[in-house]
Parts: C-alpha cells; sequence; structure tokens
C-alpha cells in the first residue's frame, strides 16, 4: 500500500513538455491567440475607418490636401451652420415619421399574413420585394412617380380621374418633399418589419389564444395582452435595426431629391457626402458623419432598453 | 461643373426616349470629311521635343460624353502610336472618379503621366506639373491663338505661365423651339433681360412655356443661376477672391428670377440635370439651356416626332442681359503632364499630336459640339456650317467667365457649385421661403466657409 503511494507520488511523466507546449497550455494565451484573427480583422476594417473618420473630422483635409490638425473648429463652424441643423431636424423627423408608419402598416401586414390565406407562400414572397429590389432602383421610380411633368399620380389624378386641374409638385416644396421621402422610405421598410414581426408572430403559441377564447376575451384584449407583450422583445430588435437604417439613410434622399430644394430635404448623410466628396471638403464632410454617432448611439440605447426591458423578453419579473 | 449632368441627363434621356443604346444612335451627323474638319493654320515649326528613349505613357481622361468621343479619342491615340512607335495606354474613368485619382495622383508622384483634368485642377497641382509655355505657344501662334476662358483655366492664375493644355470645354447656350418662339412673336432670343421675361410670359401664354433647373442638378442650376448673377453684373468673389456676394445687383438678380419665374413651367425647383431633356423631348417646354444633348439625342433618335423636335430646334449664346460678353462659362477638359513623368518630351509630343488639325478636327467635329475647341482656327472648320444649328459651341469658350468670377481660380468654386450655394440662394427667394435680402445673406456666409483663404 505504502509501495503504491510512494509510486503515485513520485510519478514522473515520460514526455517533458517543452516551453511552446507549457506557454499554449496557458488559458490567457490561447484566448488571446484565438481572438487575433476576429479582432486583427475587427480593427482593420472597422475600427481604422472609424478612427480615420474621427481624425480627418479634427482636420481641414480636402480631396487632393493632407490637411492639419484644426481642433474642433469643423464642429464649431457646423454649429453656426444653418444647412447643418437643418439636416439634423430632417433626419430625426424622417427617421421618426418614417419609423411609426413603417411598423403601424408593418405590423398590420404581418397580421394580416398571419391568418391562413390561400398562396400564403407566394404572397408573403412578393411583400418581400420593395426590400429585395435595389433601393437605387426603387429610388429612380420613386423619382419618376414623383416627377413634376411625368408623375403617373398626377396622370392619374388630372388627365383620367379630372379632380385635379394641375400636376402635383411633389418635390418642389418643402414640407411636399419631405413627406414624398417619408413615403418612398415606409413603402421600402415595410416589409423588414412584416416579415420579422410576422416570424415572431408564429411563435406565439395558438394555445394562449384559446385559453382567452375560453375566459371570453375580445379581439383587443387578445391583440393587448397576448400579442403585444410576446411580440415585444422581437419588436425591440427589428425596431433598433430599423431606426438605425433609417437615420442613416442615403440612397433615397440622394437619388430623389439630392436634398433640394434648398437643402429642406438634406439629411445628415446626404450632406455628409455632398461636402466631402463632390464638395472636396473632407473634413468638414467627415465631422458631419462624426456628429451622427451619439445620435445613433442614443437612438440604439432607446429602442433597446425603452422597449425591450428584460422582463418582457423573458418573461419574468427580473427587471 | 456641367458636364456631369449632360452625360449623365443623356443616358436618361436616351433610356427614357426609348433608344436601345447610345452605340447605335451615336452617327456623326456629318462625316468627318476632310474638308469639314480642315482649318487655315500659320506657317509655325513645331517645337523639336526629344522623345526619350524606350518611352510609353499612361494616358487618363474623363468617360466618354458620346462614343464618338472615345472612338476618335483612341483612333487618334493608336495613330500616335504607329507613327512614333511609342506606347500610350489611355483609360478612361467615371467623372465621379477622375478628381480622387488625380489627387491620389499628384500626392503620391505616381501614376499616368497625363491626366486630362477638369477647370481648375491644373491650378491645385500647380507645383507637380510640367510648364507648357513652349507647346501653348506654338499651337497658339499655328491656330489662330487661344480662346479667353482657355487661356483663364491653361495658365497659372495671374501669370502666363501655361500650366495644361484646355482640349474642350461643354458649354450650355440657350436650346428652345423655332416654330413656338415664332408664334410668340420671335425669330430669336433677345439679349434685353426685359424683353426676355416678355417672351418668357408669352411662351406661357401659348401654352409652351420655357423652365430653367433650380433644384439640386450640380450643370444645369448652376449654370442658371451664374447666368442670372453675369445678366445683371454681379458675381460671387471680387478680384481678390473675396465674397462679393452681398451686391445690389445679386438683389437684382433674385428680383428679376422672382418675377420670371410665374412665366416658367411648373416644378423646376425639383428638377435635376435629366429634367430639361425629358420636357423638352416630350414637348413640354419651349426654352431651356443646355448642352447639344437634347438636339443629339432627337436628330439621332429613330422616333419621327423626335426628329421633328429636332428639326424645329435651334440654339443661342445665352441673353447677354446687361454684361458685355455672353454670360455663361464651360466646363473644361484641360491636360496636365506631370513632373513624374519619365517621359515627358514624348508626353508632350503626344499632346501636340493630338491637337493637331489632322486629329483635332475630326474628333471635335464628331462630337458635335458636346466640346467646345479652346483654339480659335477650330471656328473655322467647314462642319460649324454645314449645320449651323451648332454654331453657338464653335465659340463656346470665347468668354470670360469661369466660376469663380472674378477671383482667383480655385478649389473653392467647386465646393461651392457642389453646395448650391447660389442654386438654392435662387431657389429659396423664387419659391418665397426667403427675401432677396436673407438669402444672399446666408449664401454669401456659406461662400465665404470655402472662401476664407
Amino acid at each position: 500500500m505504502d509501495a503504491t503511494v510512494e509510486t503515485a507520488a513520485r510519478w514522473v511523466p515520460s514526455r517533458t513538455e517543452g516551453r511552446l507546449s507549457r506557454l499554449f497550455d496557458n488559458k490567457a494565451f490561447l484566448v488571446t491567440l484565438c481572438l487575433l484573427p476576429s479582432a486583427g480583422l475587427l480593427i482593420v476594417f472597422l475600427t481604422y475607418p472609424l478612427g480615420l473618420g474621427l481624425w480627418l473630422s479634427l482636420t481641414d483635409s480636402t480631396i487632393g490636401q493632407p490637411g492639419e490638425y484644426i481642433g474642433l473648429d469643423n464642429f464649431i463652424s457646423l454649429a453656426q451652420d444653418p444647412v447643418f441643423w437643418m439636416s439634423v431636424t430632417n433626419t430625426i423627423m424622417y427617421t421618426v415619421v418614417a419609423t411609426v408608419g413603417k411598423f403601424l402598416l408593418g405590423l398590420w401586414l404581418a397580421m394580416l399574413l398571419n391568418h391562413n390565406i390561400p398562396f400564403k407562400a407566394f404572397i408573403r414572397a412578393i411583400v418581400l420585394l420593395p426590400w429585395i429590389v435595389p433601393t437605387v432602383l426603387s429610388a429612380i421610380a420613386w423619382w419618376w412617380i414623383y416627377d413634376p411633368q411625368f408623375s403617373i399620380v398626377s396622370y392619374v389624378l388630372v388627365n383620367v380621374l379630372h379632380l385635379r386641374s394641375s400636376y402635383i409638385d411633389f418635390l418642389g416644396s418643402p414640407w411636399n418633399a419631405r413627406g414624398s421621402l417619408v413615403v418612398a422610405n415606409i413603402w421600402r421598410g415595410i416589409p423588414f418589419v412584416a416579415i420579422t414581426l410576422l416570424a415572431g408572430l408564429q411563435t406565439i403559441s395558438p394555445s394562449l389564444y384559446e385559453a382567452a377564447l375560453l375566459d371570453g376575451a375580445s379581439n383587443w384584449q387578445k391583440f393587448r395582452r397576448i400579442t403585444v407583450p410576446l411580440l415585444l422583445p422581437i419588436l425591440s430588435v427589428a425596431l433598433t435595426l430599423s431606426v438605425l437604417f433609417t437615420f442613416s439613410d442615403f440612397q433615397l434622399v440622394y437619388a430623389i431629391t439630392r436634398g433640394g430644394p434648398f437643402n429642406t430635404t438634406q439629411l445628415m448623410a446626404t450632406l455628409a457626402f455632398q461636402r466631402a466628396i463632390p464638395g472636396s471638403q473632407l473634413g468638414e464632410g467627415a465631422a458631419i458623419a462624426v456628429s451622427m454617432i451619439p445620435f445613433l448611439v442614443g437612438a440604439t440605447l432607446l429602442c433597446f432598453f425603452g422597449v425591450g426591458r428584460r422582463k418582457w423578453q423573458q418573461g419574468s419579473d427580473n427587471d | 461643373m456641367q458636364g456631369f449632368t449632360r452625360r449623365q441627363s443623356l443616358a436618361v434621356g436616351a433610356a427614357t426616349l426609348g433608344v436601345a443604346a447610345l452605340g447605335a444612335t451615336a452617327v456623326p451627323l456629318v462625316g468627318a470629311r476632310a474638308e469639314d474638319t480642315d482649318v487655315p493654320t500659320a506657317d509655325v515649326k513645331p517645337p523639336d521635343f526629344k522623345i526619350e528613349k524606350g518611352a510609353a505613357l499612361r494616358v487618363l481622361r474623363p468617360a466618354k460624353f458620346v462614343d464618338p468621343d472615345e472612338t476618335f479619342f483612341r483612333a487618334n491615340t493608336k495613330r500616335f502610336t504607329d507613327t512614333t512607335g511609342i506606347d500610350v495606354r489611355v483609360d478612361f474613368v467615371s467623372w465621379e472618379d477622375l478628381r480622387p485619382q488625380t489627387a491620389v495622383t499628384a500626392n503620391t508622384g505616381a501614376g499616368p503621366d497625363i491626366i486630362v483634368g477638369f477647370s481648375g485642377d491644373p491650378q491645385i497641382y500647380a507645383s507637380k506639373l510640367v510648364s507648357m509655355d513652349d507647346l501653348t505657344a506654338y499651337l497658339g501662334a499655328k491656330y489662330g491663338g487661344w480662346f479667353q476662358l482657355a487661356q483663364l483655366y491653361g495658365t497659372k492664375w495671374g501669370t502666363e505661365n501655361w500650366l495644361s493644355i484646355p482640349m474642350g470645354g461643354s458649354t450650355g447656350p440657350t436650346v428652345y423651339r423655332v416654330s413656338w418662339l415664332k408664334q410668340a412673336g420671335y425669330d430669336k432670343v433677345p439679349d434685353d433681360l426685359n424683353e426676355f421675361m416678355t417672351l418668357c410670359q408669352k411662351l406661357k401664354e401659348i401654352g409652351h412655356p420655357a423652365g430653367f433647373a433650380l433644384g439640386h442638378a450640380v450643370g444645369d442650376a448652376n449654370g442658371y443661376a451664374n447666368w442670372l448673377l453675369w445678366t445683371h453684373g454681379a458675381y460671387l468673389v471680387d478680384e481678390k477672391g473675396k465674397v462679393a456676394l452681398d451686391s445690389k445687383e445679386t438683389i437684382a438678380a433674385l428680383n428679376y428670377a422672382k418675377a420670371l419665374n410665374p412665366s416658367l413651367i411648373s416644378g423646376t425647383l425639383s428638377w435635376n440635370d435629366a429634367s430639361n431633356n425629358k420636357a423638352f423631348a416630350a414637348g413640354d417646354i419651349s426654352m431651356t439651356f443646355n448642352g447639344v444633348s437634347i438636339y443629339y439625342v432627337c436628330k439621332n433618335s429613330p422616333d419621327p416626332k423626335l426628329q421633328e423636335i429636332a428639326a424645329d430646334t435651334n440654339h443661342q449664346l445665352a441673353p447677354r442681359g446687361l454684361s458685355k460678353q455672353v454670360p455663361e462659362s464651360a466646363l473644361v477638359v484641360n491636360a496636365m503632364l506631370f513632373k513624374h513623368s519619365k517621359y515627358p518630351n514624348a508626353a508632350k509630343e503626344y499632346l501636340r499630336f493630338m491637337m493637331e488639325k489632322e486629329q483635332y478636327g475630326p474628333w471635335l467635329a464628331s462630337c458635335l459640339g458636346y466640346w467646345s475647341n479652346p483654339l480659335k482656327a477650330y471656328s473655322k472648320m467647314g462642319f460649324w456650317d454645314a449645320d449651323p444649328k451648332l454654331k453657338p459651341y464653335a465659340s463656346g469658350m470665347d468668354t470670360p467667365y469661369y466660376a469663380e468670377y472674378k477671383g482667383p481660380i480655385s478649389a473653392a468654386s467647386s465646393a461651392v457649385s457642389a453646395n448650391y450655394t447660389l442654386v438654392d440662394m435662387f431657389a429659396s427667394v423664387v419659391s418665397g421661403n426667403a427675401t432677396p435680402e436673407a438669402a444672399v445673406k446666408l449664401a454669401a456666409r456659406q461662400a465665404e466657409r470655402y472662401f476664407k483663404g
């Protein structure tokens, strides 16, 4: 017995471990090593451009000239620029109105699609079309729809139905133009919201509705007490993504109005591009783009914590 | 910056009009016959450029406007290679990409030997360019001298030192329907501003209004805004490059634009660069400012309706108003030879070859007025008389007006036009959203951000 203990205690491994293998046994080292490729990718493709953007916003770079560090001068001059502030209010307004529109119509569409309807798969595929078509393509279609001389809407109203005597100036006055762009954005965003919410709706067990039916709940009560609470987790994710997409929208506005008339439809993204690339003022454009970051972070936090509280997500009282 | 537009609008125009492809329609109206493209020249000995051994060149230029632009440019280049044995590679890049690529080439000192850039680019890269004095002196002497706009954009500001070879300019004169002007009681577009307004009112009365873009249209709208300023004696910056927009002349221009607007077609505040092309081709407007693209597309269309429009279309230099000279400018394509080139003599010889009448004439003629000539003698080409409707384009570069008139040429004006500073000033007044006084102050403040140097 003694002998056995002795042997176990004095066991010597037949192969001595090299420094390298010991290094690989070190958990911290291994974790770092495994993270390195993804961290490298993040640094090269995410941190570097973001850092460069931040740096450019602090310089007076133009296309062709590297520029010098000028501190916060770009931001100070933007703060005194009415066009910049108009782009900020436009962006916020555009995001809020379009997002509300997209969610109301998207939810409605999702609930319709959740019913048993003929050709369900086919209809669902069609609903996705606005989302699938390249934005620039749909933007050009909207541009035609809103054309002051060739608009199909105006044509129908004036030449077919004789409801109006003149063509509608969709994009020629500030509020018409803003409204037209919001409509185009809603049209494009609905499929994403509808399909995401539809996926959420299908995870809700029918037995809950059956129980509610037995308890004599009305349709509104079923919607209010079952559908909405169980849909909230996916709603918060869809809302966050949708707000981010809308806030940083560029293509629709650039293709339809380029920010006109007189900058009244200018969004922060379009203004940043206009100043930086065609206008050559890289520093100023970067400063506008950097100014979007706080808004984006704020909007994300608001969506995530405002709507997606853990109580709902986990179905408990855990706040 | 007018060119961006015309190229895009042509593409859109062609698509809208159901023209299958430009390639199919881009048949020169007048063949490049020798008698059409010959010009009188002075007997001048060409400079003797000692071509380096083993020379090979790379050239970067803006993408074609119309097919013959590229076809003839390539054919001329090939002829140069066949004659001299110097290999030349020409790359055509999209207009939007050209300026960034020029910047990279200039800053890294590597890349193409020659870049055919835009109007004011040589001023920005002046220290990196090979002097062109010898070549421009020869070409000027042989071909009757350079037009004023070529001189402005070709020389270093305030000096006689040539930095580049201006190869052509894209301009936007008045395009109008002859029969509707007649119906309104006019044989031509009047130079007097009050008369011009009366003409627009009459055109509106007979149901064929005129239309000028005031939306975010880089080329057309900036062209209209500059025309309004220059016809009233107003200008963006003074001789020293200080913003001088806030003047009684600018206020007068704003009031005129506001008074003129009810006589124009509605919706011009949302017009982009393709809009006036579309409206003209649809017979919705009788008059606008544009390049030759409207006429070109209509004339080459298989659609008899569009051919009728082409037959009824004419061009005239923009009305002068209070200006002594034609108040319109042009986007100039400007060939720069960089100091990093290992074969500067071969490059100069190439540019000389391309500007000589045997090559330049057929190229210019085949582009049908898309480019106006910088050398005066080329205005005497028989080609311009073969289709008199194109005649105004023969003097497109005979103008003292440029984007940053009257100040030094700089990069600031492209920032002003890209930001639609002047366009928005007019648009906000025309739409009643701002008073002339408020609009001019706002525009001046915005322009000062770029003209601060």
